[in-house]
């Protein structure tokens, strides 16, 4: 049973159609790719499903409940969360104070205590930096804590993203990238922890550029080219598939046009 | 030195205004980066809306309260039909369109109500109070006490609670604050509702002094702007701090140097503080990472 389901997708840009009639399903503890050549509308794909685009047409499915166009903070508070390509941080916030705006779903209790700063709040507050702590733990960035996030690298910002969208116990996680500009140790660092999350039961969806990793990871690819689905498999089935070698390196006769 | 403690009581009472304005400006500013230039609006309806249901013989705390509720639905108001359908365009827009509102405002409040000015009683006589040498109205002591609660609530506020927190996250980064689960646009409406609570509770609080007439939120907002700036855009303590410290010069200005330099004070804060420091006693200093 699929946990996340996406049928018919579509969405136009001013008469341009930047995805076309995609459909797919993932399971839990699932890793999906989407991979594509650039400007295949992977990332515009992913804003449609995660709610910050809305569909020309087409329903995105979660837990069998219709969840099509869906603004983000309701999706997030039923089990989907991503992170983004160019990064969604609370620069002015603290490493760990990130990680906990993660948990602030979970963390409500009642107002009168915060205020009061009462017994059961201040526990409250204990649990979650200590659930915090362990989540930067998990991707390594526990020595970061108490950094302010705006200065922390690239590589490292990448990981408070997902360190952020674990805290809301996601049951399907979409990732924008997570490991474009890292370098070769960083890559793998997030490769295993994207294996491992998906190994504790969360559906993941992928998209990367980073082909090696891509095939490595994956259960099941699906590649998109100008919008269109045009083959989904199996890594080794997707890499064999001779559409998709043409859309990564262009068609026979542009091939040959070009030795010509 | 007499002199100089009336001067000083006289310029915290004016500048607790100023601070009230201020943290106006600052709880919008903080959810929206927008400047609301109709902040001195919203003092204005606190007091107006407090003259006219007093004096169609409603007691006083109940006018109070009913003018701070109808304030805060104008606020929310304001955010949804102006604010919330221009979501997306840049932030002068928006700053232009608050100025937009602030002249609807004031319109209309000139034909609901009237154009004259208006006073309230003083909420604990007119007795004045002998203190360290001089005298301060105690409503003065009202005003002042009102500014400083306002103020500590706001930071247990946004310090404490998760709705605050969420407050200073949407701000910060609203994609972000909706990947957490956070409803950004309920919070926007929260703050505006909060702000137009706290300007009217200033049009209340220092209607019994000053009076109250539909066109005073003009001069208040610019000299909240003034106090807000000074104190470091976005800072609730920087608010009050700047509030105070605005209230302070005007009323050492007026007293030492002439009264009709007074209304300067407020533009050479501003121009001082733009030109030497430009993120305010309290802001921080941004940089921005491309």
């Amino acid at each position: 049973m699929s946990i996340l389901e996406v049928k018919g997708l579509g969405i136009s840009f001013g008469g341009l159609r930047a995805v076309n009639d995609v459909s797919f399903a993932v399971k839990p503890g699932e890793i999906v790719s989407v991979i594509g050549p650039n400007g295949a509308g992977k990332t515009t794909l992913f804003n449609m499903i995660s709610g910050v685009y809305m569909p020309g047409v087409g329903q995105v499915f979660l837990e069998g409940q219709d969840i099509t166009a869906r603004a983000p903070y309701l999706l997030a508070r039923q089990g989907l969360t991503r992170t983004f390509q160019n990064l969604q941080i609370f620069q002015e916030m603290t490493v760990l104070e990130n990680v906990i705006a993660g948990f602030h779903l979970t963390e409500r209790g009642p107002i009168w205590a915060d205020l009061l700063s009462w017994p059961s709040a201040r526990k409250r507050a204990g649990e979650v930096r200590n659930g915090a702590y362990e989540l930067l733990t998990r991707v390594r960035l526990e020595k970061a804590a108490e950094e302010e996030a705006g200065n922390l690298s690239y590589g490292a910002l990448k990981r408070l993203e997902i360190a952020r969208a674990l805290a809301m116990s996601p049951k399907v996680l979409l990732l924008d990238e997570p490991a474009a500009g890292c370098n070769a140790v960083e890559t793998e660092e997030i490769d295993a922890l994207i294996a491992e999350l998906a190994a504790s039961g969360i559906a993941i969806l992928l998209v990367e550029h980073d082909m090696k990793m891509v095939m490595r990871i994956s259960n099941h690819i699906v590649v998109l080219d100008h919008g269109e689905k045009i083959a989904e498999g199996t890594p080794t089935e997707v890499s064999r598939n001779p559409d998709v070698i043409a859309a990564y390196l262009g068609s026979e006769e542009e091939t040959a046009h070009a030795d010509g | 030195m007499d002199a100089l403690m009336q001067f000083i009581f006289s310029g915290l009472t004016v500048g607790a205004v100023y601070a009230l304005v201020a943290l106006g400006f600052t709880i919008i500013y903080n959810a929206s980066d927008v400047v609301n230039f109709a902040q001195g609006e919203f003092v204005m309806l606190g007091g107006m809306i407090t003259v006219f249901t007093f004096e169609a013989g409603l007691p006083l705390p109940l006018a109070a309260l009913i003018a701070i509720f109808v304030t805060s639905a104008v606020g929310v108001a304001l955010n949804k039909l102006a604010i919330e359908p221009a979501r997306g365009a840049p932030v002068v827009s928006l700053i232009i369109i608050t100025i937009g509102a602030s002249i609807f405002i004031r319109g209309a409040a000139q034909i609901v109500f009237d154009k004259q000015l208006h006073r309230l009683p003083s909420f604990s006589g007119d007795e004045p109070i002998h203190m360290l040498g001089a005298t301060i109205l105690p409503q003065s002591l009202w005003v002042i006490g009102g500014a400083l609660l306002v103020f500590v609530g706001l930071y247990l506020f946004f310090t404490r609670t998760l709705t605050g927190k969420a407050v200073l996250a949407t701000a910060n980064n609203r994609l972000a604050a909706q990947l957490v689960g956070i409803n950004t646009g309920f919070m926007m409406t929260l703050s505006f509702a909060l702000s137009a609570a706290i300007g009217a509770l200033a049009g209340v609080l220092v209607t019994p002094i000053t009076l109250v007439g539909y066109d005073i939120g003009v001069a208040l907002a610019l000299k909240g702007f003034a106090a807000a700036m000074l104190g470091g855009m976005g800072n609730p303590k920087g608010a009050l701090a700047g509030g105070l410290l605005l209230g302070l010069f005007e009323a050492l200005t007026a007293g030492y140097i002439s009264s009709q330099y007074k209304e300067a004070v407020a533009f050479i804060v501003i121009l001082a503080v733009l030109f030497v420091m430009p993120q305010g006693i309290f802001g921080e200093k941004k940089t921005e990472r491309v």
